[in-house]
């Protein structure tokens, strides 16, 4: 069986068990998650960007736009600025009220209901990262705000969260990185009322996947670029018109700028234990001939690139832990057996005391690193250390979500068996967001 | 603007107190943990020292007596102030040994229930003395509202009887903080801390305790017959209050568990520069760039426990920069404790592990920390104890319910 063939498979298998399921209609969603399912068996075979507009340069840029940094204070301070704590609070009411609403059949659909990621484009989020001058909102660098921001979404749900911040991380990597072509002709389009949908993709299949060694490689061609290999799990790829993709070049790791309509770009349905909302789909390149003005970024910008993709993810494991510290509390407290509320015994609560000091840990040490981060200080320790705790600690809290409502937990009655499976993804993933 | 560096006004005094443990209690380390009881003299020295840099440098101690509260007005402004500055001094010096800090004249816990709940009298009259702390009984650890030692009031004096183990410093100290019970029908509510002078009569030194580890600090034993202690040396409130009787004494937990984390994360520190540097002659580094599983599994090990070293670390000064802005902290001291005691045992274990018989012999100082890491997860609330305050907290049960 071709690979077209099994995806193909999925597809109709998915669709069998979705039919059945009695929540798709409850809440109405049944047009949606059938919209879902017919991208998700017909990608086995999409060319991508179909939708893809024509970016045009509105204006000429003499020099890059670059946001400043923010003065450092010399104190230690958990205290966020009153914007960010409005920010913070607008992204969390959008999470509680819609994304959590809308989660559970999102994830049955592997789609995003488009109403919903019209409206967290509204909330303008992505234009804090763009420059005024370019017609965004920044100015300052705010990748604490991101952070916040991204934390404050996946209490709602995690997926929904990667699926509404993805073209995000292209405009933060285009605003960090891109030369003065690049911003003018993409980052206008980003900041205005209609913004592209675009993803950053980093990660491959392969075991063992090293972001600085990719096997999708870029070779340098009539002054140009040509590229090729496959990314995995690339965040609502059917209808992205941007992918910043990264590939070796010349035996180091970079960054392309590549519109959905070149030649070449093939998309595969790619669903997986999670981020399913994200609607995943694995990007082929196959000879795909860029100009010189793809390549986005320098080597070091690389690294940065692979760092502040890896907090975002520790930033999101945040959101989703506390959605589990959240949910544990309220269930051992009313869940009776043996006479009592379950959380009179200390092999649950220490559970929960656990998953609350872990969770302080990991958001403590994501903050630590981000403000490092935001500042331009080195951050490379202090995101391998953040990493590692959403790697370990944000799993655990994962699992023993699920143990807390025993059988329960592993039914899709309770939302924590999805929380459990999008956890598993911050501990590894590369790439798609970015803080 | 949040941001999780030490402050920058107070890198003068960590600086100082990490010469202080490298330069005095490095070189002493091995030797008080081979003469057990034997009193380091150097560190008479050393104290005076150090209470001119307390005297002198703002506020900013290096000892336990700099965590209590804050007595500048609330402006609402971001405050990094002794709390943090102690704990961060404390993370130095037990990095470069636990129990030489523990030994430290006028630096005890006692000096902290002081500094937490004393008037400005006993303020100014317990100044510059050394407390120890008496809380535990031979049959009374972690329930400590059960304590069985009375108090009984007799003209200006309060007359107590018992039994308290587990005084650090006790041998050593000028005052004692002694937890008594002035009517044991009521319970925790009637639960004071007297300040007993050493030499009042029938005040016994009972022994020194022989330990796993901290054998630099002296552990003593008291027996109280009719010590009449006067009425001025009551800390707080008299007034049996059942309504929040206990507060008052629990409150100093508040102050000290951040400190007692920070000892936790010095000590783990401590052991994971020495392994990173063995381990590095035997070929094996770390790559922050990479994950974990890329790399050597030594490497990974190393990652994983630099990972909770730093969440316990960051967690420490939460507590105490919470103490600093006036915040309530209880969870976040518990928090702190419970994270930084069982990383510092876990850390200090896999050390020897990694590095073997590196990390066994008493060549290196790693089996010592070990021994002494051991301590941190027990005293000043078991890591039990502070898992069963953070859940009661969170799920909002009373100790009646959450057992």
């Amino acid at each position: 069986m071709s690979f077209a063939e099994s995806a193909m498979g999925f597809g109709l298998k998915a669709l069998n068990r979705l039919a059945g399921s009695s929540t798709v209609d409850k809440l109405g969603l049944r047009k949606l998650a059938e919209r879902g399912l017919y991208h998700s068996t017909r990608a086995g075979f999409a060319v991508a960007g179909k939708a893809g507009r024509s970016f045009k340069a509105a204006q000429k840029l003499l020099k890059p736009a670059r946001l400043p940094r923010a003065a450092d204070a010399g104190l230690f301070d958990l205290n966020p600025t009153s914007e960010q704590e409005m920010l913070r609070d607008a992204a969390r009411s959008f999470a509680h009220e819609k994304l959590r609403v809308a989660a559970s059949a999102a994830d049955s659909a592997c789609a995003a209901p488009a109403t919903l990621l019209q409206e967290s484009a509204a909330l303008g989020f992505t234009a804090l990262c763009i420059p005024e001058d370019l017609g965004g909102a920044g100015s300052e660098r705010s990748a604490v705000t991101n952070v916040l921001i991204a934390s404050a979404l996946a209490e709602g749900d995690l997926s929904l969260a990667v699926a509404c911040l993805a073209p995000s991380a292209v405009a933060t990597a285009l605003a960090l990185w891109g030369n003065e072509t690049q911003q003018a002709q993409y980052l206008p389009a980003f900041a205005g009322d209609n913004p592209p949908v675009a993803a950053l993709a980093v990660h491959e299949a392969q075991p063992l996947f090293d972001a600085f060694a990719l096997t999708t490689v870029a070779i340098r061609s009539d002054g140009g670029y040509v590229l090729n290999g496959a990314k995995s799990l690339v965040p609502r790829a059917a209808d992205c018109e941007l992918f910043v993709v990264a590939a070796m070049l010349d035996g180091a790791p970079r960054l392309f700028l590549i519109e959905s309509k070149t030649k070449g770009l093939t998309l595969q349905a790619e669903p997986a234990m999670g981020l399913r909302a994200a609607a995943t789909a694995r990007l082929t390149l196959s000879n795909v001939k860029l100009e010189a003005e793809a390549l986005l970024g320098s080597a070091e910008d690389y690294a940065e690139c692979i760092a502040l993709s890896r907090l975002a993810w520790c930033a999101l494991a945040i959101g989703c832990g506390q959605a589990v510290l959240d949910h544990v509390i309220p269930y051992a407290n009313e869940r009776i057996a043996f006479g009592e509320p379950i959380s009179h015994r200390q092999a649950v609560a220490f559970m929960i005391a656990d998953i609350a000091v872990e969770l302080d840990g990991l958001r403590l040490a994501t903050w630590r690193a981000v403000a490092k981060a935001e500042r331009g200080e080195d951050f490379v320790r202090e995101t391998a250390i953040a990493r590692q705790l959403a790697t370990d600690k944000a799993m655990k809290i994962g699992n023993d979500g699920v143990q807390v409502l025993g059988g329960h937990g592993f039914t899709k009655e309770y939302p924590v068996e999805r929380w459990y499976r999008d956890l598993r993804a911050c501990g590894f993933m590369e790439g798609v967001v970015l803080v | 603007m949040i941001s999780l560096e030490t402050p920058r006004k107070f890198t003068g005094l960590v600086a100082q107190a990490h010469q202080v443990a490298a330069q005095m209690f490095r070189p002493i380390s091995r030797k008080y943990d081979r003469a057990e009881h034997a009193e380091p003299k150097e560190l008479l020295m050393l104290a005076s020292l150090l209470d001119g840099v307390n005297a002198g440098g703002g506020g900013g101690g290096a000892g336990a007596a700099g965590a209590g509260r804050e007595r500048t007005s609330d402006t609402g402004e971001n405050r990094n102030g002794s709390n943090l500055s102690t704990v961060l001094g404390i993370i130095e010096l037990c990095w470069g040994d636990v129990g030489l800090l523990l030994g430290m004249p006028r630096q005890g816990l006692g000096n902290s229930a002081i500094a937490a709940v004393a008037n400005d009298e006993q303020l100014a009259r317990f100044k510059g003395r050394w407390a120890a702390m008496a809380i535990t009984e031979p049959g009374t650890g972690s329930d400590s509202a059960n304590i069985r030692t009375t108090a009984r009031l007799d003209g200006d004096h309060y007359v107590l009887n018992g039994e308290k183990i587990y005084v650090t410093s006790g041998a050593r100290a000028d005052l004692v903080v002694v937890w008594a019970t002035l009517d044991r029908n009521v319970g925790r509510a009637a639960i004071k801390s007297f300040v007993v002078e050493k030499g009042t009569p029938g005040f016994e030194l009972a022994r020194l305790e022989h330990k796993l580890g901290i054998r630099a600090s002296d552990t003593a034993a008291f027996v109280l017959k009719d010590v009449r202690v006067p009425k001025e040396n009551l800390l707080g409130t008299p007034e049996v209050n059942v309504e929040k009787g206990f507060a008052g004494v629990m409150q100093t937990f508040d102050n000290t568990r951040p400190l007692v984390a920070g000892m936790a994360v010095g000590l783990t520190r401590a052991c994971l520069e020495r392994t990173r540097d063995l381990l590095k002659g035997a070929g094996v580094e770390i790559d922050y760039s990479k994950p974990a599983r890329l790399q050597h599994a030594a490497a990974a090990e190393m990652l994983r426990m630099e990972a909770d070293y730093e969440a316990a670390r960051l967690l420490t000064l939460q507590a105490a920069w919470m103490a600093d802005n006036r915040q309530p902290n209880s969870l976040q001291a518990s928090m702190a404790k419970a994270k930084a005691g069982r990383t510092c045992v876990d850390v200090a274990l896999k050390c020897v592990e990694l590095c073997g018989v590196a990390g066994y012999s008493e060549d290196e100082l790693l089996e010592k920390w070990a021994r002494d890491a051991k301590i941190l997860d027990i005293f000043e609330g078991t890591q039990q104890i502070q898992l069963l305050i953070i859940a009661r907290r969170l799920l909002g049960k009373s100790s009646a319910e959450l057992k």
